[in-house]
């Protein structure tokens, strides 16, 4: 029967009740105005020539002809498809985990959430404080007895190591974000599906990839198209850890506007993100999409 | 006076119509009970009466004033809803006090109402709890106290007894009759147990579809159902129905056997084309051990103080309630007869009652 | 115990220790004394504890500041997001109108526009308006980057409180208002604290867009980046800034995990 007493009295056909639209306005109107309006300034910005107010590529010349530009791509790229593969396998391992249900579950579980409310620059600061050259890593390794004087994994020898340091960090703090969608979702799973194919004879690996695996499908799809985007933006661990020497698309955001003071080449780069961003959430719904007719 | 006029009800939700052109007289001090199944309209008519429903069409009047466009609050009603709704952030006397206060009664007044409607309700003991901190049922009593308190002119209650226990139910029927004898306010009460329906209401209007089926006492729906539906829904077990062949000779033939038509329904029958009709008749009227009919018996349930039957008759079914020590057994063939009396015939196509003359 | 129970905790544990651990780590650099933190051999744990290096921070020429300046946008963005966002979630849960599925998707839709891509622009238009480098202009940005969270927060707290509440409400003589403010509001009260320190979070940690639009108003975030890239920050500088970063976020987390998972639709059962 319907659930009738949820909502407000419905009016009759004929009439209009203004009070919604009223109640909604103002934040509807806030998000044209500080998401919709920027975004669009965005565009105008980066295809506007600053003194004739004319249409114009130069910006976006200006930014492939930059050096630090297709290393840039090329970091954020690599940064996004090395961490988002690992932080899959480790959020779906918690997750998993926490399903069982085992005594402390929830505790294990808070636990596992608390970087969701670290910023990248908290965590950039926080491993620090172990990459560095007088820092715990280091200190660990000495006091093993592996290491005789401090490796510098954070300078412009080690790119590689510069790279891996940052790749760590992100996983270790963006996993959560994940994790937390996957719990939800698994949540939603009802026991009744893997009761009946542990019934059927199903080994646990088998329950996993036949039946628990294709019904996360679309928090997977969630999970993974939240990250990605995130991943785009990634500033602050970069710029604590590496400076400039790993360029990332937002750190040159920031360069060419707080350095450089070009507001056009800026707004190119966050263009350039923006569409990075859509690009990968439109492969993602084609990819994940679940056919309806299969879904629960 | 708070009596209660409907005409022309008519509420849609998108294309499924909820209430469709209903109109109901209330009387002063009465206590009216909508029954019905599920998505009959009998809640909706409820919260159209509350206001809590604006209707497509259609006029309320309470105590002679139009309310059709005032706000619940305006209507001078008062309403227990069946989840009881009890603030759960209040202690039990804000609760009950709660619309006076809204209504800007003075502390004294408010106070003397409360401990009234408390004593009345036997909670004077939890006043001062939490609702999370008290049982069902006597959420449900500080629900109804709240709605008392108000002196209201319509007292509108939505399944409040559906939510309890089987035995907290007898209880607090019994309860809610005793209420409206002391206070005597004009009360509308939906529910789709018949049981509590026969037993509260003054008048019972019987819904199907969004309109009133039958509205009259309880002893005159259970004694003439209007129809087939009614007939099916009222009573526990609720009446058989038969299907019978009029013979065009004062009998009907109920597979071979041919029972007489009973003298009430001889004038209707005259004007009565189609030779099809349907035999009504209530399980405990029904003759075991002697009669015309011949059936076996298929379950026999053993309910405490009597015995429910369902015998098969030339492949209809129906059930026959006799007392608990009958030998009556499954398997065993039977005769039984059903005294004209209690014999209620209505058309197979339009299933509606035959008229009837006479008791 | 059984060897799966055996595997279950040792998994567990691991897992936690990783977590758990960097967060340890910052904690006690931050409360190591300066000269340690640049001895080798480096010792892991220090000689003693001592908040020195967190005073010298503090008393920083304007680290106080930026402190005090994060808590300002905080509280700010707090104010306009929930005044904001209720209204809207509140229509979104009791109301059923046209455009208001459309409405739900636009308004998740706009988690996906990082700050990143809007600060520059927003740059320009605060300098026109004569915002830039103001706390206020920050607090509008954070708002707008906090009010899809916020809406979804308290739009699943306002429908935990049944309608037949406050239909009660209306029956007893409230007006809608009435019954909003006496009845689902005090209920509700708990969730929007949790919406509110979750947007205390959002608003502490946010980096880019304070970076970008700040120069002597600067947040904390806003003041390492820029202490990092152009000043060379010492260490202890940069640890201490670090805990007073990690501090805050670790502890609202313990105060409101429990509506923090529902966020995402976890129940701890």
């Amino acid at each position: 029967m319907r659930n009738r007493t949820e909502h407000a009295p419905e009016p009759k056909a004929t009439q209009v009740v203004w009070t919604p639209y009223i109640l909604v306005l103002p934040a509807f109107a806030y998000l044209a105005l500080f998401i919709l309006y920027p975004m669009a300034q965005a565009i105008r910005l980066s295809l506007t020539d600053p003194q004739t107010g004319g249409w114009t590529a130069a910006h976006f010349l200006r930014l492939t002809q930059d050096p630090y530009f297709w290393p840039a791509v090329r970091y954020t790229l690599l940064i996004t498809a090395i961490a988002i593969p690992l932080q899959l396998a480790l959020a779906l391992a918690i997750a998993l985990l926490v399903h069982t249900r085992f005594p402390g579950h929830g505790v294990f579980l808070y636990l596992c959430a608390l970087p969701l409310g670290l910023s990248d620059l908290a965590a950039g600061l926080i491993w620090l404080s172990i990459f560095t050259e007088r820092g715990y890593l280091n200190a660990a390794l000495q006091a093993l007895g592996l290491i005789r004087s401090p490796v510098s994994f954070l300078s412009y020898e080690h790119p590689h190591w510069l790279l891996g340091a940052i790749v760590l960090t992100e996983v270790w703090r963006a996993t959560a974000i994940v994790m937390v969608i996957l719990v939800a979702g698994l949540q939603l799973i009802p026991r009744d599906y893997v009761e009946t194919a542990q019934v059927f004879g199903a080994r646990p690996w088998q329950t996993l990839w036949h039946v628990l695996l294709p019904l996360l499908r679309p928090s997977l799809q969630t999970a993974l198209i939240v990250r990605t985007i995130l991943a785009f933006q990634l500033f602050a661990t970069v710029v604590v850890l590496a400076g400039r020497l790993i360029p990332v698309l937002a750190g040159e955001a920031y360069f060419w506007y707080a350095l450089y003071r070009s507001p056009n080449v800026a707004s190119a780069y966050a263009v350039l993100i923006l569409l990075l961003s859509g690009a990968v959430t439109w492969v993602y719904l084609r990819t994940l999409r679940t056919p309806v007719e299969a879904q629960a | 006076m708070a009596e209660i006029v409907l005409r022309n009800l008519r509420k849609t939700f998108g294309k499924v119509v909820a209430i469709r052109d209903l109109s109901l007289d209330v009387a002063d001090g009465e206590f009216l009970v909508l029954l019905g199944p599920s998505g009959c309209g009998k809640t909706t008519t409820l919260r159209a009466i509350a206001g809590l429903e604006v209707l497509d069409r259609g006029t309320i009047r309470i105590g002679g004033r139009d309310v059709t466009r005032l706000p619940p609050g305006k209507r001078g009603i008062a309403m227990v809803f069946q989840s009881y709704a009890v603030f759960p952030h209040m202690r039990v006397y804000d609760n009950i006090v709660f619309g006076l206060r809204m209504r800007g009664i003075p502390l004294a007044e408010q106070r003397r109402r409360a401990l009234a409607a408390a004593e009345l309700l036997q909670i004077t003991d939890v006043l001062d709890r939490y609702p999370a901190q008290l049982s069902g049922g006597q959420r449900q009593r500080v629900a109804v106290a709240r709605a008392i308190v108000m002196e209201p002119d319509v007292l509108l209650m939505d399944e409040p007894l559906s939510n309890l226990d089987a035995l907290l139910r007898l209880h607090m029927r019994a309860e809610l009759k005793r209420l409206h004898r002391e206070v005597g306010s004009t009360t509308v009460y939906v529910t789709h147990d018949q049981v509590e329906a026969m037993s509260l209401g003054d008048r019972i209007a019987v819904m199907r579809d969004g309109e009133i089926v039958q509205c009259d006492t309880p002893q005159r729906i259970y004694d003439d159902p209007a129809n087939v539906f009614v007939g099916s829904f009222i009573g526990s077990p609720p009446m058989n129905f038969l299907r019978g062949v009029l013979d065009g000779a004062g009998g009907i033939r109920l597979g071979d056997t041919v029972l007489p038509v009973p003298v009430a329904y001889q004038p209707a029958l005259g004007a009565q084309r189609d030779p099809e009709v349907l035999v009504g008749i209530p399980p405990e009227h029904i003759v075991v051990g002697a009669g015309p009919l011949v059936a076996e018996v298929v379950v026999s349930e053993p309910l405490g103080p009597s015995k429910l039957l369902t015998l098969r008759t030339h492949g209809q079914l129906l059930k026959v309630t006799v007392r608990a020590d009958h030998p009556a057994a499954p398997g065993d063939v039977v005769h039984m007869d059903f005294p004209p009396a209690h014999v209620r015939l209505m058309d197979p196509k339009t299933e509606r009652a035959l008229p009837r003359t006479g008791p | 115990m059984t060897a799966r129970r055996l595997g279950l905790y040792a998994a567990s544990t691991v897992i936690a220790a990783w977590v758990l651990l960097p967060l340890a780590l910052i904690a006690l650099a931050a409360l190591t004394p300066r000269e340690e933190l640049y001895r080798w051999p480096r010792p892991l744990w220090p000689d003693r504890f001592t908040a020195e290096g967190m005073l010298f921070f503090v008393h920083q020429a304007r680290v106080l500041r930026a402190l005090w300046n994060s808590v300002l946008v905080a509280g700010l963005t707090i104010a306009l997001a929930l005044g904001l966002a209720a209204p809207a979630a509140y229509a979104l849960v009791r109301y059923r109108f046209r455009g208001r599925e459309a409405l739900q998707l636009g308004i998740l839709a706009t988690k996906m526009f990082p700050a990143t891509v809007l600060s520059v622009p927003l740059a320009v238009v605060l300098i026109r308006l004569n915002l830039y480098d103001t706390l206020f202009g920050v607090a509008l940005v954070h708002t707008s980057l906090s009010i899809p969270f916020v809406t979804l927060i308290v739009a699943s707290v306002f429908a935990g409180v049944p309608y037949e509440l406050e239909e009660a409400a209306l029956t007893l003589g409230c007006s809608r208002l009435q019954a909003f403010l006496r009845i689902t509001l005090p209920i509700a009260l708990p969730g929007l604290a949790a919406a509110a320190t979750f947007t205390f979070i959002l608003s502490w940690n946010e980096v880019f867009a304070a970076t970008i639009l700040t120069l002597d108003n600067r947040t904390l975030p806003a003041l390492l980046i820029h202490s990092v890239l152009s000043e060379g920050a010492p260490l202890y500088f940069r640890y201490a800034g670090g805990l007073f970063l990690v501090l805050p976020a670790v502890v609202i987390l313990l105060l409101i995990r429990r509506y923090l998972l529902t966020l995402w639709g976890v129940t701890v059962r």
